[in-house]
């Protein structure tokens, strides 16, 4: 069964760059591209894993964390912060939130995957 | 009605409603609750200044000189003006020392001195006495006169009336009474009298409510204003001369400083003044009140004395009645009886209050600053063996009671006839004029010594004897008229009223001029002619720098004392329960319990205890008592100086101290805000590099994602290749033009910018910047209009920064425009001055809320997918720079869903 | 303290104010045969300004507070 990651970032480009990356990989990709979005293509899209941008327009990354994991059906995805904003207390406070993991912009592709393969727990075939 | 019984018991209801106040007011003193803490009350009471003279007297005076009367009341009016400095400051010397009276006062200044204490005593007795005798010839005189109802007859002369049938006995005898009643209740005369204040005060109401009726009465329904007494005075031929213009005021202009002056000191001096507003005084604070309703008081009281001596003087023939009685006898004369009997009351309450104060004031200086210091030195007497002497004190401050009126009615039975009721007053007001030199001197000056104050105040004396006192013995037929006229042995420089040929001056004037200069002059040579005693300096010290904290008197002795020895010695004045109450009061301020525990008589106790003392006897008996019982080492001149060094050197670091920890604590208030600033600097600074990274790492993303892509997946097709690489063309050139604008905006913000100023015509700048957006317009379907005039001014600015915030506005409305139809409309005006331009699309828009927003750095506005704004954030902050820098303004104009309108103007190149 | 010696010191020239006032030479100005109302002009002076005098005292010593 194939993995799903929902993107969630409001730069067009970079949006485009992790959807080439991540089908590349082996993912299901699908786009959210504001806060609001991103919550009702977490219900209908049942990812297994998000990557949130923090800075977007209505909601913030941290405001949609928050309400990810306030679900309790939701408990499972993991939730990856992709911010420009590095400095510590950002990182600090998405991880307070409930982040699995907060990765810093500009990001090297193949360790981002890695890093995504490892918590979704296998490599790109993802074959269970 | 008005017979000779109503009067008499009107008057005895009178005394008794007095004495029920009195009464009243000391339960609730007793009870600690007391009625005299207020400062209308202490007003009220300093009102005792007030007294049958004024009543009287005023009306007698302005009958005959007019306004010659006014400077009695306008002095203090000037005097309690400066009652702020100078009382405040016997005040507090005052209750340092447990002040007794006026004598004590000085006696404590000059070393605790019994000769000067009793000189300053024997003079105030002296002075004073007339002025007593005065209230009992207004008192039996208005009783007199009363009596004869409805007849007006001047009461026969003094002499014609056997001693025993005298009026003036009696209200002299029953006086006493009186005052024996209020005064001597309590020991401890440094103890308020609450009973006598609650009762004087309510004399002074009533007082000026009966002179203001019977003033309202003649000038209100006999006559018909105030003008109208005025006019028909001036019509008279015997008053006319009063009302236009005055030869001088009240003869001369120098009796007039003169007698300002003489009342300045005697608000000040007068024993009975000084025991209201210095012995009687319970706050400091009711002093505020005071210093101006006092002088109203004043105001109030003689606002109708001119018409009242008008009145009097149309209303009689001239010489049958003594101007001195028409407050009375106008109203006898129109049958107003009540009016008459509330004008008698009056007159009698300004007479008792006056010589109920002033005797007790006498009395206690009598008992602690002549008799017991004689007493106490005399060993025969064995006083000292004595267990309790309190009431061998109170015996003698009635006795002094007693004898003090009984000298009044002397002097009234041997030397009343003699004079107007003004002329005695003024008599008195001079002779305590004499304490003003020692008294003001030894607060201010600590130069002045025992032996000046001794010396002036004898010299005074003697030269107020001359002038005033022997010419008013001469004049009572005591000893010959000769005197006067020719002088002492036929010499004419001597004659008592124009000594050394100084004439053309009323007698008080001359009297004043004289005895000053000898007294002032005697205090100051012998202050400097020797050299102070140890004690001298020490209470010099402690009454001049008593408001820099002095007061530490304890500070100066040394020697050894018994705790036991000195509760004897207590107990004997003060009785055992005023020692007990003493010892438990030092003690339980020390976190003793008194008896169990027993205090030591250090310096400090022996202090103690001898301010207690005083409080009682006076500081010059205290003194001796004190150091009866203890062993003292006498401190030498030298020592006392260096204390005193010591303690000035003290005062003068903590007063620097004081000025340092203030200069620290401001500059401490500055640094903190300076921190402050810098912080919230710091905060923006922050902010601002976040922002910057946030921006500049957005762009950095895409490119190197991209990059790494192509760098890893030879394999992905050409048309998709192109598209990534234009990707990274984009986001480096939007890199670019941020690191641009920053340095831009940071080099414009800090005013390092180089501006190129020329005559720029800005149909041209518009033009020029259409074309610019000429394809992007197109790519985008935007329709774009513009609206400008033929001609217009041309400005004076920098023409590439023109272009730029042209295009930033463009560029602006390009990415708000509506997306399916976009329109722009560009406008150039000019009027006044100004050229406006005008840059409007027909996007969504701008909030309110938003329109501030936008001019901040980085802040973009959008919320919607589509319109993401790629632009720097910078745009419009630096578009706002650069018109602000050219002397115009920039600003928006929307509403949601109506599009928005930019517009600048600039002024128009002169 | 400063508002206090302030005070102090204005009640100090209200006095010298007032000794000028109630003195030659201004007396003998205000010393004429008119009358105002009916009252002789100098009467009229005295008790004015002696009143406003006393304002004078009363708004130096009330407005500290």
């Amino acid at each position: 069964m194939t993995k799903k990651v929902l993107i969630v970032d409001d730069e067009e480009n970079i949006v485009t760059a992790l959807e080439f990356l991540l089908q590349r990989s082996g993912y299901e990709t699908r786009v959210a591209r504001n806060g609001d979005e991103a919550l009702s293509e977490v219900a209908s899209f049942a990812p297994d894993l998000v990557l949130l941008d923090v800075m977007m327009p209505r909601r913030s990354g941290y405001e949609v964390c928050q309400r990810v994991r306030a679900h309790p059906e939701w408990q499972r995805i993991k939730i990856v912060m992709l911010s420009a904003k590095g400095r510590d207390v950002e990182v600090s406070k998405g991880v307070s939130l409930g982040a699995d993991l907060y990765v810093t912009k500009p990001f090297s592709n193949a360790e981002l995957v890695a890093k995504i393969d490892a918590l979704l727990g296998g490599g790109r075939a993802g074959g269970q | 009605m008005l017979q000779g019984g109503v009067i008499v018991v009107s008057s005895f209801a009178y005394l008794g409603l007095l004495f029920a106040i009195a009464y009243y007011a000391d339960k609730r003193a007793d009870a600690g609750r007391s009625v005299i803490a207020s400062p209308y009350i202490y007003s009220l009471s300093l009102a005792v200044y007030a007294t049958a003279w004024t009543f009287y007297g005023s009306v007698g005076r302005a009958a005959v000189d007019g306004v010659g009367f006014l400077p009695i009341y306008i002095g203090p009016t000037l005097m309690i003006a400066l009652w702020w400095v100078v009382m405040r400051k016997i005040l507090r010397i005052s209750k340092q020392n447990r002040i007794t009276s006026l004598a004590d006062f000085i006696a404590s200044r000059y070393g605790k001195s019994a000769l000067l204490g009793g000189m300053v005593t024997v003079i105030a007795v002296i002075g004073i006495v007339p002025y007593i005798s005065l209230q009992l010839k207004a008192v039996s005189n208005g009783f007199l006169i009363l009596m004869q109802y409805p007849e007006i007859v001047m009461p026969a002369k003094v002499g014609a009336v056997p001693v025993l049938q005298d009026t003036a006995l009696w209200v002299a005898l029953i006086l006493a009474l009186f005052t024996i009643a209020f005064g001597t209740r309590h020991l401890d005369a440094a103890e308020h009298h609450e009973g006598m204040v609650a009762a004087i005060a309510f004399e002074s109401l009533v007082k000026l409510l009966a002179f203001v009726a019977v003033g309202v009465y003649v000038t209100f329904v006999i006559y018909d204003g105030f003008g109208d007494v005025f006019a028909r005075a001036a019509a008279d031929r015997a008053l006319a001369p009063m009302l236009t213009p005055l030869e001088g005021v009240a003869g001369s202009y120098s009796n007039w400083i003169w007698l300002t002056i003489l009342s300045m000191l005697a608000i000040m001096f007068l024993p009975r003044q000084f025991q209201v507003s210095v012995i009687e005084n319970k706050d400091e604070s009711h002093l505020n009140k005071a210093i101006w309703l006092f002088p109203l008081y004043m105001l109030a009281i003689n606002v109708f004395v001119l018409p009242l001596a008008f009145g009097g003087r149309l209303h009689f023939p001239a010489g049958v009645v003594d101007a001195d009685t028409y407050v009375l006898t106008i109203p006898m004369a129109e049958k107003q009886e009540l009016l008459a009997l509330l004008v008698f009351i009056g007159g009698l309450s300004a007479a008792t209050g006056m010589v109920i104060v002033e005797t007790i004031a006498l009395s206690t200086m009598a008992c602690n600053d002549l008799l017991m210091p004689v007493l106490l030195r005399m060993k025969s007497l064995r006083l000292n063996e004595r267990l309790d002497l309190t009431g061998l004190l109170l015996g003698i401050r009635r006795g002094a009671i007693v004898l003090i009126l009984l000298l009044g009615y002397l002097y009234f039975r041997l030397a009343g006839e003699a004079y107007a009721l003004v002329s005695i007053g003024l008599i008195s007001f001079a002779a305590v004029a004499q304490f003003a030199p020692a008294a003001l001197g030894g607060i201010f000056w600590k130069g002045g010594t025992r032996r000046g104050a001794l010396a002036g105040l004898l010299a005074g004396f003697l030269v107020w004897s001359y002038t005033l006192l022997l010419p008013a013995l001469a004049r009572s037929g005591w000893l010959p008229v000769a005197l006067l006229e020719q002088g002492p042995w036929g010499i004419g420089l001597l004659r008592p009223l124009e000594l050394f040929g100084l004439k053309g001056l009323d007698q008080i004037t001359h009297a004043m001029i004289w005895s000053m200069v000898a007294n002032i002059g005697a205090y100051v040579a012998g202050s400097l002619s020797g050299s102070p005693s140890a004690e001298e300096t020490r209470q010099a010290s402690l009454f001049v720098d008593v408001l820099r904290g002095g007061g530490a008197g304890a500070r100066f002795w040394r020697g050894t004392a018994s705790a036991p020895q000195l509760y004897g010695v207590l107990a004997r004045f003060l009785g055992t329960e005023g020692a007990d109450e003493a010892f438990r009061s030092y003690a339980g301020a020390r976190g003793l319990r008194w008896p169990a525990e027993q205090v030591t008589a250090d310096a400090d106790f022996v202090h103690f205890a001898e301010t207690q003392l005083a409080g009682a006897i006076g500081a010059a008996s205290a003194r001796i008592m004190v150091a009866s019982v203890v062993k003292e080492e006498a401190l030498s001149l030298e020592e006392v100086r260096n204390i005193l060094d010591e303690a000035s050197q003290v005062v003068m670091y903590s007063h620097q101290l004081e000025q340092k920890s203030r200069e620290l604590e401001e500059a401490t208030t500055e640094l903190r805000a300076a921190n402050e600033r810098l912080k919230e600097l710091d905060r923006l600074k922050d902010d601002f590099l976040s922002t910057v990274t946030h921006e500049l790492r957005t762009p950095l993303t895409s490119i190197r994602a991209f990059t790494e892509i192509l760098h890893q997946e030879p394999e992905i097709d050409a048309a998709q290749r192109r598209k990534f690489l234009g990707i990274i063309t984009r986001e480096t050139e939007r890199l670019t033009r941020l690191i641009n604008q920053v340095l831009d905006l940071a080099k414009i913000e800090a005013g390092r910018a180089l501006w190129h100023e020329t005559r720029v015509d800005m149909q041209q700048v518009i033009s020029d910047a259409v074309t610019a957006m000429g394809q992007v317009f197109e790519e985008k379907g935007i329709r774009v209009d513009v609206r400008m005039p033929e001609r217009v001014s041309p400005v004076h600015a920098d023409l590439d920064r023109m272009i730029q915030v042209m295009l930033n506005l463009l560029s602006n409305a390009v990415k708000f425009c509506d997306p399916a139809a976009g329109r722009i409309e560009i406008a150039l005006s000019e009027s006044d001055g100004w050229l406006r331009v005008d840059v409007r699309d027909n996007g969504a828009g701008i909030s309110a809320q938003d329109q501030q927003a936008i001019f901040d750095k980085f802040r973009q506005v959008g919320d919607t997918l589509t319109d993401k704004p790629h632009g720097t954030g910078l745009g419009l902050p630096i578009s706002r720079h650069i018109i602000e820098h050219h002397a115009g303004r920039l600003w928006v104009e929307s509403e949601r869903g109506q599009g928005a309108t930019f517009s600048f103007d600039l002024p128009v190149a002169s | 303290m400063g508002d206090f010696e302030k005070s102090g010191q204005r009640l100090i020239a209200l006095c010298l104010l007032g000794f000028l006032l109630f003195n030659y030479p201004v007396l003998a100005l205000f010393n004429l045969p008119q009358t105002v109302f009916g009252i002789p002009v100098l009467y009229a002076y005295i008790f004015c300004a002696w009143a406003l005098l006393i304002g004078a005292m009363a708004w130096v010593v009330e407005k500290r507070r």
